[in-house]
């Protein structure tokens, strides 16, 4: 879940990293109070959930406060990798002598955190990593023992800074693994962090991302920063659809009946587990089909949430056939699923037999479920058929309808 | 043989007397597993299905040998238990909790290590020996299990655990069981990776051959495949590869919590291209896996 600019520098500040004078401005003429209040040149920035401000000419400087209210509505309306301006941060501009990079995040293969440092920092980390190596150190540390600020100090020396630069950033770097740890992050970096002509080391731009998982543990601080439980932080806004989506797995505890994911085609999808959905929605889309919707069921969801899910699924404009497919199943019952799918489509005003395209979930009580099936004259299959087979019979059903 | 886990193996069950880890310890049992007893903090002196509760894992590991645990208990209890099985020299751990931050996970993982032990998982289904045992809630109810899973020459590791079924129940149905399938979990870190399984598969007379699912994110893939090229392994590998969908996606995450495109290197397309250069075979649909493994084995011979 990312955090917007202000939100990381939010948090920074309470760690007591050194950020420059700043304000968040939400019109143009509180732009120019916070400009007026800072009483030097400012930067305005774009607060995006996005990388490629600079590029899209969403960060720009002003001199005085009356520039900094004409930029503000300037690069307001900017769209930047598809998402809308929150807010504008307006901070006061430094002579910079040299930039830095610093970032924590997780490596899967190590299995173990690893703070990357370069004495290049201000563009693209990977680049500098492929074009200068040197410039780049990643030194893993361990999860167990104490954070001590040796494990910056040596990230920081890897790169041959030393002297007062040296023991002027480690105390900085630090804090930022302390801050990664602290709150679950899985990732907190600092990009620039920067020497200013007049000696000061400050943070001027930083970028946090908490894992989902750890939401809850975090409650207070996320409400602090006033980031509401609504706030998914994906890649994009989530749509009314997929809201309601959530709403119908927050329903009920049992088993998941969610993860819906909008497409823009016709055949609804009742699909799952975790790995299942994802097989499956390839299929269909190889076969030819277009999904109307991505979403998970699976740990034995209620009979309600299934039904709730499928209402949701038939209320879409188009969509007038689902295919309910799983892999086979162990843990979730066929004849529960079975049940949660007519009766949704019944209560959407639909014939189960005639909007249910294909089902196919084998496994656990199977039997009852195919019994439940064929009465509803729905048409089913065991996993004799591959989920692959299952899912062009679903879309063969879309192209003769 | 098999790896991991054989007939022989004994594990405890941590939160046993939890809904799910009662039917975990039934299934478990009615398909042959030795369980020695569980462990739920206040709750000694009853038992689960014959299983013996005790308040702490050093209750049992004082009385009898104890090959392995599976920790089934919520997310913000999993870390501790997780600590207490180490702690008390448990060396196999399957960890079925799902949802728990990865600073936890990796703070289990490096202990594990310091203290010589394995964990699979979390997120993960566990562990299944066809016909020996298995270990966590792979397959379901024994009866489903037996439908799915037959013993045979095919290792199976994969990242999600319904999938894990149904691969093997593909394979079974083709006349192909299985050695050993490990539900390896789904999360962006977790205890034991396809790589870090080869040697295990590789030492093991009864495989033959290995079946993989895999899906986007991390970077589990590419080591496995450079694994494949520095061992010269004898197994030949088909690979299935899911949510290709999501390469268009960048940034959305589907299914399980590892499974985001955060960089080119997660993509199903850079994922599947560093396969193929190592010499593993990449599966279009899990039903072509059984013909694949075939034909490899066939040029084995």
């Amino acid at each position: 879940m990312r955090f917007y600019e202000y939100e990381s520098k939010a948090l920074f500040a309470r760690h007591g990293l050194p950020l420059g004078q700043s304000g968040v401005a939400d019109s143009a003429v509180h732009a120019r109070e916070i400009a007026h209040r800072i009483g030097r040149p400012v930067v305005l920035k774009s607060q995006v959930l996005s990388g490629g401000r600079m590029k899209a000419g969403a960060v720009k400087f002003a001199d005085t406060p009356d520039e900094a209210a004409q930029i503000y509505d300037e690069i307001f309306p900017i769209i930047v990798g598809g998402q809308k301006a929150r807010s504008i941060l307006v901070e006061e501009k430094s002579p910079i002598a040299q930039e830095y990079y610093a970032g924590v995040t997780w490596d899967g293969r190590r299995k173990l955190p690893v703070l990357i440092f370069s004495d290049m920092g201000g563009i693209d980390i990977e680049e500098v990593a492929e074009q200068h190596p040197d410039h780049v150190s990643k030194t893993h540390f361990s999860t167990i023992l104490p954070v001590t600020p040796r494990i910056a100090k040596e990230a920081i020396a890897a790169t041959g800074v030393t002297g007062g630069a040296l023991n002027k950033l480690t105390p900085i770097v630090s804090k930022l693994i302390d801050i990664f740890l602290e709150y679950d992050l899985t990732l907190a970096e600092i990009n620039p962090l920067v020497r200013l002509e007049d000696g000061r080391f400050v943070v001027l731009d930083g970028h946090v991302d908490m894992e989902a998982e750890a939401r809850d543990q975090h409650a207070k601080l996320l409400k602090e920063l006033g980031i509401g439980p609504e706030e998914t932080r994906q890649a994009r806004p989530p749509t009314d659809f997929e809201i309601r989506g959530a709403e119908v797995d927050a329903s009920d505890h049992r088993g998941v009946a969610g993860n819906v994911v909008e497409f823009d085609g016709n055949l609804g999808l009742i699909i799952g587990a975790g790995g299942g959905s994802l097989t499956l929605f390839d299929a269909v889309r190889s076969q030819g089909g277009h999904p109307a919707n991505y979403c998970e069921i699976g740990g034995n969801p209620s009979v309600n949430k299934t039904c709730e899910l499928t209402k949701l699924v038939l209320s879409k404009p188009g969509v007038e056939k689902i295919a309910v497919m799983m892999n086979v199943v162990s843990n979730t019952r066929v004849d529960i699923v079975a049940r949660g799918v007519i009766k949704g489509c019944i209560e959407a005003g639909k014939d189960p037999s005639e909007t249910i395209a294909i089902f196919r979930i084998p496994g656990a009580w199977e039997e009852e479920g195919f019994k439940i099936l064929a009465k509803h004259k729905v048409d089913y299959c065991d996993r004799s058929v591959s989920m692959y087979d299952a899912a062009g019979r679903a879309v063969a059903k879309m192209k003769s309808a | 043989m098999s790896i991991l886990i054989n007939s022989e193996t004994t594990f405890i069950v941590q939160g046993i007397t939890g809904r799910e880890a009662v039917n975990l310890t039934r299934e478990n049992l009615d398909y042959g597993a030795k369980i020695v007893g569980g462990v739920t903090p206040g709750r000694a002196g009853r038992d689960v299905y014959g299983v013996q509760v005790y308040d702490c894992v050093r209750d049992i590991t004082a009385k009898t040998r104890v090959d392995g645990s599976v920790v089934c208990v919520p997310p913000r209890f999993t870390r501790d238990a997780v600590f207490e099985a180490l702690e008390n020299g448990i060396k196999l751990i399957v960890v079925v909790t799902e949802r728990i931050p990865r600073k936890e996970v990796a703070q289990m993982i490096e202990l594990a290590s310091l203290r010589g032990a394995r964990i699979i998982g979390p997120n993960c289904l566990g562990i299944i020996s066809p016909g020996e045992a298995k270990m966590g809630g792979v397959g379901g109810p024994a009866a489903n299990t037996k439908t799915a899973y037959s013993k045979g020459s095919i290792g199976v590791m994969s990242r999600s655990g319904g999938m894990t079924t149904e691969i093997a129940s593909t394979l079974t149905a083709a006349g192909m069981g299985q050695s050993t399938a490990v539900s390896i979990g789904g999360d962006a870190i977790i205890g034991t990776s396809y790589a870090e399984l080869m040697p295990l598969f590789e030492a093991d007379p009864q495989t033959k051959a290995i079946a993989i699912y895999s899906e986007p994110g991390g970077r589990m893939e590419a080591e496995l495949a450079e694994w494949i090229q520095q061992h010269n392994s004898r197994l030949p590998i088909v690979a299935f590869m899911a949510g290709r969908f999501m390469d268009e996606m960048p940034g959305m995450r589907f299914g399980h919590a590892g499974t985001i495109v955060e960089g080119k290197a997660d993509t199903t397309a850079e994922k599947i291209k560093r396969m193929k250069e190592a010499g593993i075979a990449v599966a279009e649909r899990i039903s072509d896996i059984p013909k694949m493994l075939q034909e490899r084995l066939g040029e084995v011979k």
